[in-house]
């Protein structure tokens, strides 16, 4: 009995290992095919793009993204548009959160039912919108047009306020009475109860803005202004990509959002996991 | 220390909107509880009149949903005052912050800041009120000892047993030597051993800290054990304040007879009290008992109290330990369908014509297995310990 509830287990252990190994494979394979083309030549990158090991190992792709274009220009603006909206998201999103969770007022669940529903509504839409007003109040091709509109976040604040409901109403009462005052318990309080939240929030908004594409190609024009992803198109001209190049600032691009989520990856699970993405 | 005045003291939910809609479409459907509902709303806490004079401690009692801890909460500031007047140590504080009214507050859960360590746990109301941080770690060492938690400073709640949080919470309430010390149903959380040994420990940190203390339970065990003096509630309403030999003694109702006292007393329902010749006869379950002159003392006059035709009904009321099983063949009949051991005594659970009865016996000089279900037996009341209630009303009539 015990032989056959081993060979059962082993055999289960071994499909779920060849399911997983097979889906891991089609998600790293992209990955691999990136770093291996940053390594080869321009020519080979056009000729022999699918063999994986390159037949000349050159770091030629990497020298002119980080020799012949401002890389690291681009790289501080995108470092600071990131950070910067990360920090203001991460800042409305949990006070916002916060007070619907917990305050009452009167027309709160409207409001709340308002801002839910922007959620649905496609970017594509508000685009030529918001970029009229962005050009009226004089941001276009400023960092400034990436961050302003980016002040609140509906699914942050959405977030927050599912984590916030489950904080006990006696530890904030406690606190009221310990002599609190409203922002000392958010801050104080509120805030280290809501971590996984916030670590999670942390790494979506950081990926949103370091990996968005569009808005920068929208709304800056310069070159000293843009940001990383849009780096990618530098490369390109009308006729032809320089694939070397194109694939080696990929691969440097994806570096530090690399990095943050190996530091919150943790976090990151766990904020999945409870919120289960409600 | 402080004196605390609860004048008149009204408390009434709101309807909220999704409710006054239900209500307009059923106005049938009755709410599950019997608190007076009005057009305002629900009404959880009425005519609450209460004097608690400095150090005392005063123990709210009563069973769930009858506004104890909505008292206590309006007391802390946490809920609003719907009508009358709340003073500390002579300030009204209806519209103080609760920041600003100078209490504690222990909660049932204990809500202990679950990222912060105990000491900082104990600092955080006096980092809050700007001391210095010599005069917090002086603080916060000073209650850690008295309540014999130094060891544990370090550590997080997560890691303290049920009895260290209890003592913690308490800690972290008394730090800043607060007018009030509010204590909701601290207890309840702990298993039967832990209580008692908790129960202990509060008597004791009373006498070492001697503040006003404003304590809510639905144990009676608990309000007999600490309280200077107890506040029965039911729905919403003061049904007796008094001290626990007062309550126990004198139950001004028969709610506060049943409620206070284990095992319940018990009511016989239907018995007749009739006035004749100068002396108070009681039937119950058709025999007949003569009260003492002290019981009829405080009936008072009896033209008065049977009125003209010398017979009224009353709900007779007898605690346990005044049950006793006759000796001479004579009494109510009774049959035992439940005997429990207790040990030094017996419980027995008996039916008297249809009326259950409980009575505590020594077991000493007693042949136990005769005690058993089935068996049939003949019970005397104690007359001098007798309570007796207008039918109607459930007021008592021994005054």
């Amino acid at each position: 009995m015990k032989d056959f509830a081993y060979t059962r287990d082993f055999k289960s252990r071994v499909l779920i290992f060849a399911i997983l190994l097979a889906a891991s494979i089609i998600v790293v394979i992209p990955y691999i095919w990136m770093l291996s083309n940053s390594f080869k030549t321009t020519i080979e990158t056009l000729t022999d793009p699918m063999h994986i090991i390159p037949q000349e190992f050159t770091l030629d792709g990497y020298i002119k993204v980080l020799t012949k274009s401002p890389f690291f220009k681009w790289l501080g603006n995108s470092i600071f548009i990131t950070c910067f909206n990360t920090i203001v998201i991460l800042f409305t999103s949990t006070l916002v959160g916060y007070v619907f969770a917990r305050f009452k007022f009167r027309g709160r669940d409207f409001l709340f039912a308002m801002l839910v529903f922007t959620m649905m509504v496609p970017a594509q839409v508000t685009m030529i919108t918001t970029f009229i007003i962005i050009d009226d109040i004089g941001l276009y091709d400023s960092v400034w047009a990436l961050i302003i509109p980016s002040f609140v976040n509906v699914f942050g604040i959405y977030l927050c306020k599912q984590f916030c409901e489950e904080i006990p109403r006696e530890l904030i009462e406690s606190a009221r009475i310990d002599g609190a005052g409203d922002f000392a318990i958010y801050w104080r309080i509120v805030i280290p109860q809501i971590r996984p939240a916030i670590g999670a929030l942390a790494i979506f908004t950081f990926m949103e803005y370091w990996n968005d594409y569009l808005n920068p190609l929208i709304y800056l024009s310069s070159t000293e202004k843009m940001t990383l992803p849009l780096a990618l198109s530098y490369f390109s001209t009308q006729h032809s990509t320089d694939l070397s190049a194109t694939m080696a600032a990929s691969a440097l691009i994806m570096i530090p959002a690399a990095i943050v989520f190996i530091i919150f990856q943790k976090q990151f699970i766990k904020g999945l996991s409870m919120t289960g993405m409600k | 220390m402080a004196e605390v005045i609860l004048k008149n003291i009204k408390k009434i939910y709101p309807f909220t909107e999704d409710e006054k809609k239900k209500d307009k479409k059923d106005e049938s459907e009755q709410q599950p509880m019997n608190l007076q509902i009005t057009d305002k709303g629900v009404v959880a806490v009425q005519e609450f009149n209460l004097d608690i004079a400095d150090r005392e401690f005063v123990v709210l009692v009563g069973p769930s949903g009858c506004g104890k801890s909505t008292t206590l909460r309006m007391i802390a500031g946490l809920e609003d005052i719907s009508e009358g007047d709340l003073y500390i140590d002579g300030e009204r504080m209806n519209d103080v912050a609760p920041k600003n009214r100078d209490i504690a507050m222990v909660f049932q859960n204990y809500a202990l800041y679950p990222h912060m360590t105990v000491y900082e746990n104990m600092a955080f109301s006096l980092k809050m009120q700007k001391f210095s941080k010599e005069e917090i770690d002086k603080h916060v060492r000073e209650a850690a000892e008295i309540l014999d938690i130094t060891p544990l400073l370090n550590r997080k709640p997560k890691a303290l047993s049920g009895g260290q949080r209890q003592r913690v919470a308490m800690g972290r309430a008394f730090v800043r030597d607060p007018k009030v010390f509010l204590m909701d149903e601290p207890l309840s959380n702990l298993d039967a051993k832990l209580r008692n040994q908790m129960r202990a420990e509060i008597i004791k940190l009373r006498k070492k800290i001697d503040t006003t203390f404003i304590y809510v339970t639905h144990d009676q065990v608990e309000a007999m054990t600490l309280g200077d003096r107890i506040v029965i509630m039911k729905d919403g309403f003061i049904q007796q304040i008094g001290t626990p030999q007062e309550v126990f003694n004198n139950p001004k109702n028969l709610f506060v007879a049943g409620f206070i006292g284990v095992p319940q007393m018990n009511f016989f329902p239907g018995s007749k009290l009739r006035f004749a010749d100068g002396k108070y006869i009681v039937e119950i379950l058709g025999e007949t008992f003569e009260l003492p002159g002290k019981v009829a003392e405080k009936l008072g006059d009896g033209a008065e109290v049977c009125g003209a035709s010398g017979e009224r009904e009353v709900v007779a009321g007898v605690r346990p330990v005044n049950v006793v099983i006759s000796d001479d063949g004579t009494g109510i009949d009774a049959v035992i369908e439940v005997a429990e051991m207790m040990g030094s005594e017996m419980h027995l659970h008996m039916n008297a014509s249809g009326t259950e009865v409980i009575a505590i016996v020594p077991t000493l000089n007693m042949d136990i297995d005769e005690m058993s279900a089935g068996t049939k037996l003949k019970l005397k009341l104690q007359t001098e310990a007798m309570h007796l209630f207008d039918a109607e009303t459930e007021e008592s009539l021994v005054k």
